[in-house]
């Protein structure tokens, strides 16, 4: 599952192929805009990134995808009336403060979410434990004194807190990252062997839909 | 542009230069004032009407054959068309937005064709209450109309048809100016294809108000106001206009800005409490001498007159409070800029109207600088700021 969507990061370009065609956007955590850019010229989307970092908000307004800066975890009310057909977290979750009430609010925002979340429980991260060191690597580069992340989560972790909420799951993906940027599906022992785990749900009742 | 006697104005205000300086890039160099006469008559919101008027204003740049790459500045309370560059006689006497406009600037005029307007009712040149009533050949004084944002737009939008300009590339502003560039979008949809809004608000709040109030009470009680007719008794109300400019400046600035320039600071280094009621803290001197400096060079009707226009401005008043529906209209694409320590017009009012934008699925960008100056950040140069208006502009110019 490589190269389908040239110049797109592979789990972006994951998330990309969830994406209907012309649908109205929401990308929380967008980064340089990269996904919002792509989705636009190769799908006729439209829809909005929100972004904190103020150098990611000038890679955004340079590539004319239409940025707000907002926190995720307290900027989220500026959307509330926009009703869009996705949100998108992409690999943003694990940075929230109050990351259930984060949840709840996003699927307000839209009739469908693609989270993707780095799953903690890959079998790298249990041997570095055993080690006696919290995981560090390409993935979660951060020591633990100094890291944006503050709610990791194993798949089964988040998967519970979906059932929990809720939350109608249509569609999971487990994917391999590799050093070289490329993702490969995993279909068996996917708690052990995942490094990302994308999900589409959604937090509305069928008759809402 | 002949017909009304060139300075039908009793005093003209004086600009003085402001606070910042010109940054490392170009400047616009010597500029001239100009002024253009409106002989038809000008019906305002409030039902009054002007038989005529006069707009001061300035450009820089140069208009582009197909017209396209004009830059509306609009201007906040106590500023004028004088946006950059400096006057060839005279005083130094910067424009007030110079750090933002010239060449190789955020708006660089290499690119847009830059046009500062003085707004009606304002003292710079363009007719106001100091100005001469054509009827009486007195200063209009008490009687000069009360005028609205949208009165100052469709002012503006005159000017705009007199030089041939159908469509503004953008319109911009800070503040009150950032009002102006709001109504533009919903007053006259076809023609603004972006709208800078900074430090703004969709309305004042009642705290807002609060402040103007005071601001005006102190002029109206002065006993040198004469009702607003002080220009005949050769005297100006400048205690009152003074204290309006004091309270003014304390919502400009942020705590933690005036606590750094100030603190506690007392003008007499070496010793005590002085136990009396002249200037002893630095703020205080620093502010005595703002209001004073202002009430030299600014007309006090003009302060009632600007204050009345922030008031009333309120595009949804007309939608029963929604914003959103009140920006429908609008066709532009818009960047809004807010500033974390703005507590005159906090993050959360430009929020609003971004939220509205998106209600509407109108294009937006929207930066919060975190920036120490309070309401006063939008005239300084942030680079954080100044990036963001420059990639904006990047796109724009990438449009025409």
């Amino acid at each position: 599952m490589t190269g389908a969507l040239s110049g797109l990061r592979a789990d972006l370009a994951l998330i990309a192929q969830w994406v209907p065609r012309g649908a109205k956007v929401l990308d929380l955590g967008c980064g340089d805009g990269a996904l919002l850019e792509w989705l636009s010229q190769n799908k006729g989307c439209r829809g909005y990134g929100a972004e904190i970092d103020e150098g990611k908000v000038l890679s955004c307004v340079a590539r004319g995808v239409h940025v707000i800066q907002a926190d995720i975890d307290s900027g989220l009310s500026i959307f509330a009336h926009a009703n869009f057909d996705l949100v998108i977290l992409s690999q943003a979750l694990q940075a929230t403060h109050q990351t259930e009430r984060v949840l709840g609010d996003i699927a307000r925002l839209g009739r469908e979410v693609i989270v993707s979340i780095p799953n903690f429980g890959h079998w790298s991260h249990i041997q570095s434990l055993l080690t006696g060191h919290m995981p560090v690597n390409d993935r979660l580069p951060y020591e633990w004194y100094d890291t944006p992340n503050r709610h990791l989560a194993t798949t089964k972790d988040f998967e519970a807190l979906l059932h929990q909420m809720g939350m109608r799951v249509m569609e999971r993906l487990y994917v391999r990252e590799d050093t070289g940027g490329e993702v490969h599906r995993v279909t068996w022992a996917t708690t052990l062997r995942a490094t990302l785990a994308l999900y589409r749900f959604s937090g509305m009742s069928s008759e809402h839909i | 542009m002949s017909g009304l006697p060139r300075g039908p104005t009793v005093k003209k205000c004086v600009k003085l230069a402001p606070m910042h300086h010109a940054t490392e890039s170009g400047s616009v160099g010597p500029v001239v004032e100009q002024f253009a006469d409106f002989h038809e008559p000008f019906s305002l919101a409030s039902g009054q009407s002007l038989s005529g008027f006069t707009l001061a204003y300035e450009t820089y740049g140069t208009l582009n054959a197909d017209r396209s790459n004009a830059v509306l500045v609009c201007h906040a309370l106590n500023a004028s068309h004088h946006v950059a560059g400096t006057y060839a006689q005279g005083p130094v006497n910067l424009g007030w937005w110079d750090n933002m406009v010239g060449p190789g600037k955020p708006l660089d005029t290499r690119e847009f064709f830059v046009l500062g307007v003085n707004n009606l009712g304002s003292c710079f040149g363009s007719t106001g209450p100091a100005s001469l009533d054509p009827a009486t050949g007195q200063p209009y004084g008490s009687h000069f109309p009360v005028v609205t944002v949208e009165d100052w737009v469709r002012a503006q939008a005159l000017l705009a048809d007199r030089l041939g300009i159908a469509q503004f590339a953008a319109v911009m502003g800070g503040s009150l100016g950032g009002m102006q560039a709001l109504e533009w979008t919903i007053a006259f949809p076809e023609r603004v294809r972006h709208a800078f809004v900074i430090a703004s608000t969709p309305r004042l709040s009642a705290q807002n108000i609060a402040f103007n109030e005071v601001a005006r009470r102190a002029i109206l009680k002065d006993p040198d106001f004469h009702g607003g007719d002080y220009y005949a008794h050769q005297v100006v109300p400048s205690h009152g206009l003074s204290v309006a400019r004091m309270i003014g400046h304390i919502t400009y600035l942020s705590d933690d800005d005036m606590a750094q320039k100030f603190g506690r600071s007392l003008r007499d280094n070496g010793g005590g409490y002085r136990f009396g009621f002249e200037a002893e803290f630095e703020i205080e001197n620093y502010l005595r001498h703002q209001g004073e400096k202002f009430s030299r060079y600014f007309d006090a009707n003009t302060y009632l007159l600007i204050t009345r226009a922030l008031d009333y401005f309120d595009p949804s008043r007309t939608t029963g409070g929604d914003l959103a529906r009140a920006l429908e209209p609008a066709r532009a694409s818009f960047s809004v800029v807010s500033f974390t320590t703005d507590w005159r017009f906090p993050p959360e009012r430009s929020r609003e109207i971004v939220s509205a934008l998106i209600q509407n699925g109108s294009a937006v960008n929207y930066a919060e600088i975190d920036a120490p100056h309070g309401h006063d950040a939008f005239l300084m140069s942030d680079p954080r700021y100044h990036a963001f208006v420059r990639e904006n502009f990047k796109q724009l110019r990438a449009q025409i």
